[in-house]
């Protein structure tokens, strides 16, 4: 077995590859054979998924220089533990989407066409970001993205819809051209584009933080972290389910993960312990703010919505914990932040895909229409409890075993402050979850109304918040793959 | 101060004014327009001060020439939208405030 994986033919860029090949043949073929070739492709992306993961175990951290042409000109893939882990998060979290959109879209006929191209060029683009360590190719990845993501937003062809996706578009723009101009700056000072060649290159002259500070600006506009979030809501909120399902748990985690490899891998000498709790304090205002307007929503998916703001802000923290703090400190917090975003996107996911459903079966969009739901559609509720156990941070879901990691690297670091934040948010959390669930065990009606949303639709839901139950149960292993990305052990 | 370094002002210039542009307008097509000229500053500044170190370097100019795809194809897409924007709602641009529509109706809800 493990000759046999050692003498496969490097894999990583069918990674990208297949993706962009589904999105091909699903464009050409328009609605014809739709589910056949997603289920092909997806097959095929999983299994390669699956063999990539026997490869690291192997050999380590994987390279390849497309084309054969090395770093300085050439663009180079590198699967490291995060990147593993991420390419494997956006597997699974992307093949249930796909399994809820397959049921799910035969209400739209007009958005299938173009739904799964789109789909797969997200996933191609998705997966260009976590393997790339040059910043132009994460630029273009970056735009990839955005322009897909927006393409995905826009599909009902609906006012609302469309009016979300022209303001997410003209914000990842934006973005985009803030970081475009951060890349020019780096690249007329150093000459060099790849992050790990730069890491040892950097110097803090006036023109680097500037560099830095423009990347940054960009890269938090299109994260959405607060207070640059206003287009996030409407177009998570409007997008159909399985959309939002795509676009929360992960679409906006490739410009964090662009951040925090920025940050933490190439301008560690750079950084300064303020500018990292200055990127803190935003996490914690997304985090009471993001909050405090989920509460305040009356529509469910809305409410799901502003919940991503608010669990987005955990994220920051993993930069004032990690910067300028002891080598024991900074492990806790970087397997903490790691372990938050892959349990936000697996439980969001979850969240996201169960919102629709109740959304689906009770022909409203709004909370209120939820009355008699805990009596008449457990099943469906039961996608959407179990997500929130893990949003809220309640043992033993992955959002707690993250949450605990970050507790402890706080306390680790003397910095008591953001304890507040932590302690605070999973309280905010909860009240915002607990007013669903209070709505659906009202009951002012002996009749059944609600339409029942095929097991499919809801099975793809509860099979993610499962995994996220269970991200809390297995961290180990999460956590020691993370381990192995952190550059130097400390800063 | 060579001719590179010039170009890499003007791109400089054209960019903010790009930016000031994309703040000030409403207008869903000059905003687009504004993008378009905040990227081509983009541009100017990529090729211009990289290449006032080492002569003609050939890389950014490679760069740039994706960067240029990537804003055309960026583009395209804004003017579908905005098209079909205008069809449904007659408007040329959008609405002022996000949460408008929302804080109402949940005032609504509460009261």
């Amino acid at each position: 077995m493990s000759s046999l994986l050692q003498e496969l033919p490097q894999l990583l860029p069918w990674l990208v590859i297949l993706p962009l090949f589904w999105a091909l043949f699903s464009l050409a073929l328009g609605v014809l054979y739709r589910h056949w070739i997603a289920g092909v492709f997806i097959f095929l992306l999983l299994a390669t998924n699956l063999i990539l993961i026997g490869q690291w175990l192997l050999l380590g951290d994987l390279y390849y220089s497309l084309g054969d042409w090395d770093v300085p000109l050439g663009i180079q893939l590198r699967l490291d533990g995060v990147a593993l882990a991420m390419v494997t998060v956006t597997s699974l979290v992307t093949a249930a989407c796909s399994l809820h959109a397959s049921t799910y879209l035969d209400d739209y006929p007009r958005a299938q066409q173009y739904f799964w191209p789109l789909l797969a060029f997200t996933w191609a683009s998705l997966n260009v970001i976590w393997l790339s360590a040059d910043l132009f190719n994460l630029y273009v990845g970056l735009e990839l993205l955005g322009l897909s993501a927006v393409g995905l937003v826009a599909l009902t062809g609906q006012t609302e819809a469309l009016g979300a996706a022209l303001r997410y578009l003209y914000a990842a723009l934006l973005g985009s051209l803030a970081y475009l101009l951060g890349v020019a700056l780096i690249y007329s000072g150093y000459g060099q584009l790849d992050l790990p060649a730069l890491s040892g290159l950097l110097e803090s002259d006036a023109s680097t933080r500037l560099a830095l500070a423009l990347m940054t600006l960009g890269l938090l506009l299109k994260t959405a972290i607060f207070p640059l979030h206003i287009w996030l809501p409407p177009a998570h909120g409007k997008a159909l389910p399985p959309v939002s399902a795509l676009l929360s748990a992960l679409v906006v985690k490739a410009s964090f993960y662009i951040l925090v490899r920025l940050w933490l891998e190439a301008g560690l000498q750079v950084v300064v312990p303020s500018a990292a709790q200055f990127m803190g304090a935003l996490g914690a205002g997304a985090v009471f703010w993001g909050g405090w307007m989920a509460w305040r929503q009356t529509e469910l998916k809305m409410l799901v919505a502003y919940s991503t703001v608010a669990q987005l802000g955990y994220l920051m923290l993993i930069f004032p914990l990690m910067v300028g703090v002891s080598p024991t400190a900074a492990q806790l917090a970087w397997e903490g932040g790691w372990l938050q975003l892959i349990a936000h996107a697996l439980a969001k996911a979850a969240m996201f895909l169960a919102a629709g459903n109740l959304v689906l079966a009770m022909r409203r969009p709004d909370i209120i229409g939820l009355h008699g739901v805990g009596r008449f559609l457990p099943f469906s509720l039961l996608g959407f409890g179990l997500a929130g156990v893990s949003i809220m941070g309640l043992p033993p879901s992955g959002g707690f075993m993250a949450k605990w990691l970050l507790l402890q690297s706080a306390l680790a670091s003397g910095q008591w402050w953001w304890l507040l934040v932590l302690a605070g948010g999973s309280a905010l959390s909860a009240v915002y979850i607990f007013k669903v669930y209070q709505q659906c065990y009202i009951e002012d009606t002996e009749v059944d109304n609600f339409r029942h949303p095929s097991l499919l639709l809801d099975l793809s839901s509860i099979t993610l918040a499962l995994l996220a139950l269970s991200l809390g149960i297995f961290s180990a292993w999460p956590q020691a793959l993370l381990a192995t990305a952190l550059s130097g052990g400390g800063v | 101060m060579n001719t590179f370094f010039i170009y890499a002002l003007t791109g400089g210039l054209l960019s903010s004014l790009g930016l000031l542009g994309f703040i000030l307008h409403r207008h869903l097509l000059r905003r687009l327009m504004a993008f378009n000229l905040m990227g081509s500053g983009c541009f100017l500044i990529l090729t211009g001060l990289s290449q006032s170190h080492q002569g003609v370097d050939a890389v950014p100019q490679a760069l740039v020439l994706t960067g240029i795809v990537v804003a055309v194809s960026a583009t395209a897409l804004a003017l579908v939208l905005i098209r079909r924007w205008y069809h449904l709602t007659g408007q040329t641009s959008l609405p002022e405030d996000v949460q408008s529509l929302e804080k109402t109706s949940s005032k609504e809800a509460q009261g």
